[in-house]
């Protein structure tokens, strides 16, 4: 790279990537995963040995990337034939014999054709885990930065955001709204000064999908991000991170430094006029400030409690200036969209959901990790294909999606599609994408009540019926789960459900009943096994 | 100055006009039509966290608070109905089941908003458990007393402070079910410095929480009007 000078036109992005390219193929190369998983594993300690044993290998580099999936089989290596699994720190050595093939392997080989990674489609990880994060010239040559070059000099702004629009895609944040839409909405806003926001504040327990997005390939949401810039007309951006992903932190950091260096970012971008600052801004660990207009509060250094909407952010937003907030997968999306065009995209999915999703597949399931599947896709497709069914050999109960705002999906629609509209049709929701599998074993009730005490804690206290109505369906949770609880009970949490779904102002509190409602539409035998009076009923019925 | 647009809309079927930019309370009230409120005062910044002035809009499933809510043409308000009934009575249960509101021992008793609420919504009890938290009482201020166990968490003592007295004194530091209004740096009152001892607090609090030392329970009837008549002396100003 230190050749490296200003880009100034997409021919010279272009002559560079082919350059970068070939220099690419000339050398072997060999994959460290150093995504969360395997990091715990100790593969940052197997990529420095594997360093530091190749070094007199010709024309071999060892390079450490984002996570590559499969978190169950880590640690993870890939050289350019095959990929390596269940490594440990200090299989530098046997790995490296290996791959010259003076040592058995077959072990240690996992195929590529297995379901967990032929049933994938990757738009938004095609980079991860093959790209060094930290390297601005490995995303180059990955086509980095050719679309928004193209966008910039080929394209208005309008033809941006139909393409965007064209594409179908939908916000991965949560709410699924059109991004396109929302795009067009800001970009008819009037205002002097417009904001662009990347929403990276994932809170929802055990999701880490936007986590290593970031990790992995922190390029591509900043150039999502300065597409979109450039179509709704802002000059000014941030990115909301949690305090809790210092990693994430640091790449997204030296990323929009190696970018403005280059003159990717900053000002008069591809000798165009348009200019864009990113910055970075820390989330402390509150949930509700992944909420929009809390998120705003807390980007204004103010207490980071939601706002009712009307007005939404896109007319008046930070500091009351129009502002596009996008979660950190929509971004991801943005590139290939404009590189391969709005009809690629809209051609994978279903027809209200296009594209993929990432989901981060936990639980007790065999091959827990990250995936990214193709809208359609069913449930038990990535179950038990990618998923490889479950971990102990115990009979599937539930999924649950959507976290501490979705529900819990029982067996009878294991063949559902998996897209925004089936999910809510039962009860759930896609939500940012985490999805735990349980099995025979697991409690729906306590299942329920973990829920509902990350809401109770996670409220910001601002509004009634989320504050004190959390902490009432909570405690009436415990009192059944202890088997204390009578009819009367379940029918005063039926009733606080409805009316904390319908009168709490922010979608925290809306929300909150959800994973109570779909466990009572599903499960509602294991809620009234546990009244007073069916045990009365049992102990009466074995005296007679 | 440049004329404001008139919106033309239905509340409960009555069709009213009225300028652009005003909330749907603000229009009820110009026609007397009744919808309950508790942390809207005249004067101050909207909040919209009460949720007793939910009403229903006619073609949308959603509930939206009358106080933040703003009018647009066509649409037609609901301010009254069975399930907004239903919804408001939960709402002030959760209210009064959240902290130690003894009507009988307190200050404003007779003279109380939430108090009146009660028989305003046609109810005899609350409909879920009370909770009885352990709370304290702040007594430390030279003239002013915070009963924390009256508070319902309005923030109507915080945005007086801060929007007409300019202090701001009195925040919230927590969050859920553990808010609670502090004063400066959550001291006690009497060691608050930025406290200019106005009283403004205590004349928005619409419960006992906030009150004057010395007074009888008669004597706390508290006075608002001064906070739109402040806040209009102020646009005036500026
Ligand atoms: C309580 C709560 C928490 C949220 N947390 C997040 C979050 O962590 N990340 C996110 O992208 N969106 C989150 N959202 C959704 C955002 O409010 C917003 O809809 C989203 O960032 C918009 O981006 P999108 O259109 O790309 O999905 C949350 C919403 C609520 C109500
Ligand atoms: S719903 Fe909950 S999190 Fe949202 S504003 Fe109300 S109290 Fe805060
Ligand atoms: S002290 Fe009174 S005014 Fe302040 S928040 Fe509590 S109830 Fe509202
Ligand atoms: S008066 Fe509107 S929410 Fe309280």
């Amino acid at each position: 790279m230190s050749e490296m000078k200003t880009i100034h036109s997409l021919e010279e992005l272009e002559e560079l990537a082919e350059v970068l390219r070939e220099e690419q193929k000339s050398k072997s190369r060999i994959t460290v995963c150093t995504g969360v998983a395997c990091s715990s594993l100790g593969s940052e300690e197997l990529a420095k040995e594997l360093s530091e044993e190749s070094k007199n290998l010709e024309n071999c580099e060892v390079k450490k990337v984002g996570c590559k999936g499969l978190c169950a089989l880590g640690v993870l290596v890939e050289d350019d034939k095959n990929m390596y699994h269940s490594l440990k720190k200090d299989d530098a050595k046997n790995l490296l014999a290996m791959m010259e093939g003076t040592q058995e392997s077959s072990e240690y080989i996992l195929s590529k054709d297995i379901p967990f990674y032929s049933k994938q489609k990757k738009i938004v990880l095609e980079n991860a885990g093959y790209i060094d994060p930290d390297s601005l010239d490995d995303y180059i040559a990955a086509d980095g930065y050719k679309a928004l070059f193209s966008a910039i000099s080929d394209m208005e702004r309008s033809e941006v955001i139909d393409e965007i629009k064209k594409s179908g895609l939908r916000g991965r944040g949560g709410g699924g709204y059109p991004t396109g839409l929302k795009w067009s909405t800001v970009e008819k806003a009037i205002g002097d000064q417009k904001y662009v926001i990347c929403n990276a504040d994932e809170g929802d327990p055990g999701a880490f999908m936007d986590r290593s997005v970031m990790e992995a390939d922190p390029h591509r949401v900043i150039e999502g991000m300065a597409i979109a810039a450039y179509a709704v007309g802002a000059n000014k951006g941030y990115l909301y991170i949690r305090a809790e992903y210092p990693l994430a932190v640091k790449r997204i950091k030296l990323a929009i430094k190696r970018a403005e260096k280059f003159g990717l970012l900053g000002e008069n971008i591809c000798g165009s006029g348009f200019s864009l600052k990113l910055d970075v801004r820390l989330g402390a660990g509150a949930f509700v400030c992944g909420e929009e207009t809390a998120l705003l509060s807390s980007i204004e250094g103010k207490r980071g409690t939601p706002t009712p909407r009307p007005p939404y952010p896109a007319e008046s937003g930070l500091w009351g200036k129009p502002t596009l907030i996008n979660n950190v997968e929509t971004y991801a999306n943005i590139a290939p969209i404009i590189r391969n065009g709005g009809d690629w995209y809209a051609k994978i999915g279903t027809e209200s959901s296009k594209g993929t999703k990432v989901f981060a597949l936990t639980g007790q399931i065999k091959n827990s990790g990250m995936i990214e599947v193709p809208m359609g896709i069913t449930l038990e497709q990535i179950i038990f294909e990618i998923g490889g069914g479950m971990a102990l050999g115990r009979e599937f109960k539930a999924v649950q999606t959507g976290g501490p705002s979705g529900g819990c999906i029982p067996r009878d629609h294991l063949n559902l599609e998996v897209d925004y509209e089936n999910l809510k049709s039962v009860g759930s929701m896609m939500g940012s994408g985490g999805m735990i599998v349980m099995d025979e074993s697991s409690k729906m009730v306590e299942v329920a009540k973990f829920f509902m005490e990350f809401c109770m804690s996670e409220s910001c206290g601002k509004c009634v019926p989320c504050r004190v109505g959390t902490v009432q369906m909570y405690e009436i949770l415990k009192k059944i789960s202890k088997k204390d609880g009578t009819r009367k009970d379940l029918a005063l949490l039926e009733e606080l459900c409805d009316v904390v779904r319908n009168t709490s102002l922010c979608g925290l509190g809306q929300s909150a009943p959800n994973p109570v409602v779909s466990t009572l539409r599903f499960f509602k035998e294991e809620y009234e096994n546990l009244l007073v009076e069916s045990r009365c009923h049992i102990s009466i019925s074995k005296e007679a | 100055m440049a004329t404001k647009q008139v919106k033309t809309l239905k509340i409960d079927g009555m069709d009213i006009s009225s300028i652009q930019g005003s909330s749907i309370l603000e229009v009820a009230r110009e026609h007397d039509i009744y919808i309950p409120t508790l942390c809207f005062v005249e004067g101050l910044c909207a909040v919209g966290s009460c949720r007793l002035c939910l009403v229903e809009i006619e073609g949308s499933g959603k509930l939206l608070p009358a106080c933040t809510t703003q009018i647009y043409e066509g649409m037609s308000v609901i301010t009254n109905s069975e399930k907004l009934l239903k919804y408001r009575q939960m709402i002030l249960s959760l209210m009064f089941a959240e902290r130690n509101h003894t009507c009988a021992v307190c200050v404003s008793n007779g003279h109380c908003d939430l108090q009146a609420m009660l028989q305003i919504l046609h109810m005899d009890h609350i409909k879920v458990p009370y909770m009885f938290p352990r709370l304290k009482v702040d007594a430390t201020h030279d003239r002013f007393v915070m009963d924390h166990n009256r508070c319902i968490l309005c923030s109507a003592c915080v945005r007086v402070c801060d929007e007409i007295e300019g202090a701001h004194t009195k925040d919230i530091e927590g969050r859920g079910i553990k808010s609670n209004i502090i004063t400066d740096f959550a001291q006690n009152w009497g060691d608050a410095s930025s406290c200019t001892t106005c009283g403004k607090c205590v004349q928005v609090c619409p419960t006992g929480a906030l009150s004057e030392k010395g007074k009888a329970v008669s004597e706390q009837l508290k006075r608002r009007s001064f906070v739109s008549y402040l806040k209009s002396m102020r646009e005036d100003v500026l």
